[in-house]
């Protein structure tokens, strides 16, 4: 299976290839458009900001290219909130795949911000391709200050509002907690993401 | 509900992990691969990696076992020692290192935790400090990694605490230097104290012992990790055991 880890320039994308060649799969890093649009399986991993990443992007002549991709699509982090139209953070127009506008974490009394830690999920559909062998007790790795909201998710998380663990739209995936450093609930879902 | 993070920290000198007490006499603990590994299977929330000849020597952190850390584990990891400039925080977190820790150069620059918060985002921007008790107040100090070439760079914790936030750190690891090496508890009343003052994750580090000094930073400190090395590499605690210690006394916990 080829599966392309689009190269938006954020820091820590290795991470993510690392955590595919664990589990035996071999992927690309690349931001060249006939690759992306060749692979199986892409995923859109993003550390940063909303701006500065779309930007990225569009210099990259990407834009379009991903809104365009029929397989299985996988963003992670940073990656679920481009899909969405807006985000509050620098006030980016993102991908649009997935209506609404990524906002600010508002943390609770005695929360701190960045939402950063181990955090439960609730799967508002458990029978989602993602949740796969999970039992929903799992804990995953999330960090974050900006949050999408919980209209087209079918997993919520709470830090100090309920926002969109993970999101479907079609061929589009994508998960705000870090698969790829989430011990082996981490594991899974990757692997569920590469047996749909 | 976010859990609170149990955090082994590696001391790293010459690519091995190591331990000394109250910052001297470090003994070698093992391989970083093996140690990581051992506690990623054990439970840890994360792990933080301290090269503590880097920053004393002015030289940057080595990445070529940032590397190999990356491709074994997938559990976050810190990095810190030596990160002086944005060129080799992007080295480390390229690597796939998750955050960088800055302590003695952000202190000869403030301006460093502005340039990597700029370019990376807060979330990977963390700030150790090493404060040591001077009478009533809390001091600051520099290159603690090699005794005999400590500074002093003239700050209170308190305002060096304000500043580091107001600069864009998105976590603060407070190193309690009369509590560390020596097991006999955190110190409750300088995190707590520090916790008022702090809007992002505090990290508790330094003194750790038993299981009680764990609960007790959490319950007392509101901290959101607790940071400890001999306890760990000694195995005198295992980590499973402490979760589920703590989870029953009302803890969360990721068990």
């Amino acid at each position: 299976m080829t599966i392309a880890v689009i190269n938006s320039g954020g820091a820590n994308l290795g991470s993510v290839v690392h955590a595919l060649n664990r589990l035996g799969a071999e992927s690309l890093l690349t931001r060249d458009a006939d690759e992306i649009r060749a692979a199986e399986r892409v995923i859109l991993p993003g550390v940063g900001a909303a701006a500065w990443a779309m930007n990225a992007l569009r210099e990259a002549g990407l834009v379009e290219v991903v809104r365009g991709l029929d397989q299985p699509v996988l963003g992670i982090c940073l990656g679920l909130q481009l899909f969405f139209e807006r985000s509050e953070e620098g006030d980016a127009e993102c991908l649009g795949l997935i209506p609404g506008t990524v906002e600010q974490l508002r943390a609770g009394p005695g929360q701190r911000l960045p939402h950063m830690g181990w955090n439960q999920l609730a799967w508002t559909d458990p029978d989602d391709p993602l949740a796969r062998g999970l039992s929903g007790d799992e804990w995953f790795y999330f960090v974050h200050s900006f949050a999408a909201p919980v209209d087209h998710a079918v997993a919520t998380c709470e830090h100090g509002m309920r926002f969109a663990a993970v999101v479907r739209r079609g061929n589009f995936a994508a998960c705000q907690f870090h698969p790829e450093k989430s011990a082996a609930a981490g594991a899974r879902v990757l692997a569920n993401f590469l047996d749909l | 509900m976010v859990a609170v993070r149990l955090i082994p920290c590696l001391d790293v000198r010459d690519g091995r992990v190591v331990k000394g007490v109250r910052f001297r006499d470090h003994r070698e603990m093992g391989d970083i691969v093996e140690l990581a590994g051992r506690y990623r299977d054990e439970g840890a929330d994360e792990l933080v990696f301290y090269d503590i000849t880097a920053s004393p020597q002015r030289r940057s952190v080595d990445v070529a076992w940032v590397e190999k850390v990356a491709a074994a584990i997938d559990i976050p990891f810190c990095v810190a020692g030596g990160i002086r400039n944005v060129a080799t925080a992007r080295a480390v977190l390229h690597a796939g290192a998750d955050k960088v820790s800055v302590n003695s150069p952000a202190l000869e620059r403030p301006q460093l935790i502005s340039e990597l918060a700029e370019a990376f985002g807060s979330q990977c921007v963390v700030v150790g400090i090493d404060s040591i008790r001077d009478g009533q107040a809390l001091r600051v100090r520099q290159y603690t990694g090699d005794p005999d070439n400590m500074v002093d760079p003239r700050r209170d914790t308190e305002h060096w605490v304000e500043e580091v936030q107001r600069l864009g750190a998105g976590e603060i690891v407070l190193n309690c230097m009369d509590a560390d090496g020596v097991r006999t508890g955190y110190d409750i009343a300088q995190l707590d104290h520090i916790r008022a003052r702090c809007r992002v994750p505090l990290i508790a580090s330094g003194g750790a012992g038993n299981e009680q000094h764990f609960l007790d930073v959490f319950e007392q400190a509101d901290v959101d990790g607790a940071l400890a090395a001999t306890v760990f590499h000694s195995g005198q605690i295992a980590i499973p055991e402490l979760k589920r210690w703590l989870t029953g006394r009302g803890i969360v916990t990721r068990v």
